[in-house]
């Protein structure tokens, strides 16, 4: 076998890959023939409704196995995740703003919410975002870099634990505060909205949302395999081990820092990206994504999913998020509750989340079978 | 003696009404005339001081003097007064056309009838009336002023009054005047006074707008005065509300400082327990104005106990069910106590609705000092500053001196040894956790009394005392009261130049700052181990 076949084979099994296949079959093909081939009324018809949720579901799942990576596989609770989420999509609604043109409220040239406040040019942060790829650069390095440069000084200086959390949930506290003023030049408490077409495609059209569907779709396995990859490498094996006794592992002669900092700073960047396509499917971006509630709300689709499993963040992610949907709709004064006990329950009694559930429950009933 | 006072008197209110005569056709030019003709109007009828012209200014103001063809009428629901006759009408008046005032006009009136009312007997009266001249006044009314400053025996009104003078006479064309109005300015820190002589040291295109070289030095002079003096007000201010936030910071983050410093639980429920302190304030207040209206003022004395009380049982309960079961697994007991608070927050939802509630300040604690004439400081505020020390020192002498103090220090430094000699640690724990929520509670009753009571109120503050006794270190009160006081000025000075939310975010950046460099925080307790 050559190493690449060897790479595909220790990825996954027979099972995993055939799984991923269906997926992938039920992704690309499927949905979007669901959604454009069959017509409206039928039964087989998937409504651009569903295509949008289920995509913005996707995202979330891609946030959620950034999550993952660091928590699950190195023990890092970020309670900012929300915050690299939100920069890749102010990154991504920045172009989407100037590709509006003068099609907004006020037919000027500017964003409205720039009329709106008088201003007469752009500022700098707006430098060359009218360009596609300038846009896409800035998805990953804005979170990279943010990530780099503040995991570079936390854990330099050891900072860990519930220590390191709070203070990433101050950081994107202070980055919310930040992105409320107007003066910070991103709209302020509106953010961006209203947008009217991506790379020349009408944005609300059901192709153009098919085709973000199928991307978004590509993105999260495209994650799923990289982040599976990693954790099966030496570096994975590592990063379990800092998770479970840093100071033996820096003991034996590795640099810890330098492995947290990369799977934190790739863990930033994966939200980046995801934010960056979860923007164009909801259609907005405020600083209320920035809120330290969104992020602690990341840790509990991973934690009711299954912490150190990969698909139990999909899993969890899928799960916790449809049935958001649904409360919200159905009775949206019980959500809270619900969340609120999913937080408790799933601490106290499911520590290896719903993945985890089965196994969990056979060692019990094995236990008692013994006893 | 008695003879010459009763004889001055008399001069006096000669003096005071000269020629009392009622000024009809300065009623006419008010109702009739264009509006530099009203203006002039008002200044007369005010210069007269006569009681009738003072009833048509009121009237003019209240939107109750109305026109019936040529009468002029004073319509008080169904009575109507001729204005000019005095007589009063019974007929209805329906079609009275109603006088309309423009803005201009209505600055002038309220000016002029503050005027007038300088003349009256009460003090709160005369208090207000020269409140409402010092925003401004036309100098017509000057000779007013210095009749009612004759007049004034009280020294409050006084000084206020011979600010409003000079204010005028600095206008004035005389220029002995003008320099001794610019003395007397001197005296006052008012915010007015200065705006008053920069106008005297005016540029325009380059030019003094004052000609006059030695009127300029004496309104430099007088406004170095004054500057100074506006200067240290601004300052005590700032540090007023620098401890008063500090002191907010440090009620909030106590309770923390017992439960995640001192046990090491990290509870993000905290400032949900903050909340139920302030819903138990506003439930007690509520029950006071139900059954007991008349010692509706003595409301808070009762809510401290019972928000504390109510705060501890939830927290004591919270504590037995579910964060017992995750001891030593500080990133679960996040989780599950964020989850807790949201259940907590939509409880409350649940129960009062998701609007604010109304919680009101008694009445002995609203109004405030006066230092000096630019900064006053709030009664609640001082209550609160004053409150906080209380409950320093309380949680001080429990720790210190006292059985359950001793073992919850015994047990936060070593668990196992404690357990060994006999402390029931599992008790002990249960109570500090309510001890801190409680105090939690508390720091509820007080916000309660400075800020909006809604299901939110928490969230607002969970970022801030944690930042807090991170800042302030793990374990250690004084550090947390040091952080606290530390983090209120250093807010509030940064507010000053450079608002309210760049400040916080600069602090913030500044605390992530700080922990990279001292992850212990302030005050950390010395240990050699690797891992703590």
């Amino acid at each position: 076998m050559g190493p690449l076949a060897t790479t595909v084979t220790r990825l996954y099994g027979t099972r995993g890959w055939v799984t991923l296949g269906v997926c992938a079959f039920l992704l690309f093909v499927l949905v979007p023939l669901g959604n454009l081939a069959i017509p409206e009324g039928s039964i087989f018809h998937i409504s651009t409704y569903w295509v949008t949720l289920i995509g913005k579901i996707m995202c979330y799942a891609i946030v959620a196995l950034a999550m993952d990576l660091i928590w699950g596989y190195c023990g890092i609770l970020s309670l900012g995740h929300g915050l690299f989420f939100a920069l890749g999509g102010y990154a991504m609604g920045m172009y989407l703003m100037r590709q509006i043109g003068r099609e907004g409220q006020y037919k000027m040239d500017m964003p409205d919410f720039m009329v709106f406040l008088d201003w007469k040019e752009f500022p700098w942060q707006w430098w060359n975002s009218d360009q596609f790829w300038w846009a896409m650069l800035l998805v990953v390095a804005v979170p990279a870099l943010l990530a780099f440069v503040f995991g570079f000084f936390a854990f330099r200086s050891r900072i860990k634990g519930v220590y390191f959390s709070i203070i990433t949930q101050a950081l994107t506290y202070a980055a919310m505060l930040l992105f409320f003023r107007n003066e910070t030049g991103f709209g302020g408490n509106n953010g961006f909205t209203d947008f009217k077409r991506i790379l020349g495609f009408a944005i609300t059209t059901a192709e153009t949302r098919v085709a973000l569907f199928a991307i978004t779709g590509a993105a999260l396995l495209g994650t799923l395999l990289l982040a599976r990859y990693i954790v099966i490498s030496k570096l994975g094996r590592i990063l379990a081990a800092i998770r479970d006794a840093e100071s033996r592992v820096m003991f034996c002669g590795y640099n810890t820092v330098n492995y947290k900092l990369f799977i934190w700073t790739l863990s930033a960047v994966i939200c980046g990206i995801a934010g960056a396509l979860y923007v164009p499917q909801v259609g907005i971006i405020n600083p209320g994504e920035m809120s330290p509630a969104n992020s602690i709300e990341i840790a509990i689709w991973v934690a009711v999913g299954g912490r150190g499993t990969l698909v139990g963040a999909i899993v969890g992610a899928g799960a916790v998020n449809g049935a958001k949907s649904f409360f919200t709709q159905a009775a949206p004064e019980y959500w809270l509750y619900v969340l609120g006990l999913l937080f408790i329950v799933v601490t106290l009694f499911m520590p290896r989340g719903i993945v985890g559930l089965y196994g969990q429950l056979r060692e019990k009933w094995s236990r008692r079978a013994a006893a | 003696m008695r003879i010459t006072s009763i004889l001055l008197l008399l001069l006096f209110s000669v003096l005071a009404r000269p020629a009392a005569a009622f000024d009809a056709d300065a009623v006419r030019a008010l109702v009739f005339g264009d509006g530099e003709q009203q203006v002039a109007a008002i200044a007369a009828l005010v210069a007269d001081g006569d009681a009738r012209g003072a009833q048509v200014l009121e009237a003019l103001a209240e939107g109750e003097l109305k026109t019936s063809g040529k009468r002029i009428l004073i319509v008080q629901g169904e009575k109507a007064i001729d204005a000019i006759s005095g007589a009063v009408l019974s007929a209805p008046h329906a079609d009275a056309e109603e006088i309309i005032a423009n803005n201009r006009l209505r600055r002038e009136l309220a000016g002029g009838i503050a005027a007038l009312k300088l003349a009256s007997a009460d003090r709160a009266t005369r208090l207000a009336a020269a409140k409402e001249l010092s925003g401004g006044a036309a100098e017509a009314m000057l000779p007013l002023v210095r009749k009612a400053l004759d007049r004034e025996d009280d020294p409050g009104i006084k000084g206020m009054l011979e600010m409003i003078a000079a204010a005028m006479e600095i206008k004035s064309s005389d220029r002995e005047v003008r320099i001794a109005a610019i003395r007397r300015l001197a005296t006052s820190s008012n915010r007015d006074t200065k705006t008053l002589l920069l106008g005297v040291l005016e540029r325009k295109d380059g030019a003094w707008v004052e000609a006059d070289a030695d009127l300029r030095a004496e309104a430099e002079k007088s406004l170095r005065v004054v500057e100074g003096q506006l200067a240290w007000g601004e300052r005590a201010g700032l540090a007023f509300a620098g401890v008063s936030l500090g002191s907010i910071l440090l009620l909030a983050a106590l309770g923390l400082a017992i439960t995640y410093g001192l046990m090491g639980v990290i509870n993000m429920a905290h400032g949900e327990l903050i909340m139920i302190g302030a819903y138990t304030t506003y439930v007690v207040q509520n029950l006071f104005k139900l059954h007991a209206p008349g010692a509706f003022d003595w409301y808070l004395p009762c809510a401290v106990p019972a928000s504390f009380i109510m705060a501890a049982v939830i927290g004591m309960i919270l504590e037995r069910g579910v964060i017992r079961f995750l001891y030593g697994r500080p990133l679960e007991t996040l989780l599950a106590t964020w989850g807790i608070s949201l259940v907590l927050i939509q409880a409350v939802r649940t129960l009062f609705g998701a609007q604010n509630v109304q919680v009101e300040n008694p009445a002995w604690m609203s109004g405030g000092v006066e230092m000096l004439t630019n900064v006053v400081l709030p009664y609640s505020r001082i209550v609160i500053i004053a409150f906080v020390a209380v409950v320093l020192a309380c949680m001080w002498l429990l720790l210190t001196r006292t059985r359950l103090g001793l073992f919850v220090r015994g047990v936060t430094q070593n668990r196992a040894m404690a357990s060994c000699v006999g402390v029931p640690t599992g008790r002990v724990d249960t109570l500090a956790f309510g001890l801190g929520c409680g105090i939690a509670g508390l720091a509820g009753c007080a916000l309660s009394q400075i800020g909006n009571v809604g299901p939110d109120l928490g969230q607002s503050y969970i970022v801030d005392s944690f930042m807090v006794v991170v800042l302030g270190g793990v374990g250690q009160l004084a550090g947390t009261v040091y952080a606290a006081l530390g983090l209120g000025f250093a807010n509030k000075l940064l507010e000053s130049w450079s608002g309210a939310v760049l400040a916080k975010i600069v602090v913030l950046v500044f605390i992530i700052i700080f922990i990279q460099k001292r992850p212990q925080g302030l005050f950390a307790l010395k240990g050699r181990s690797v891992e703590n």
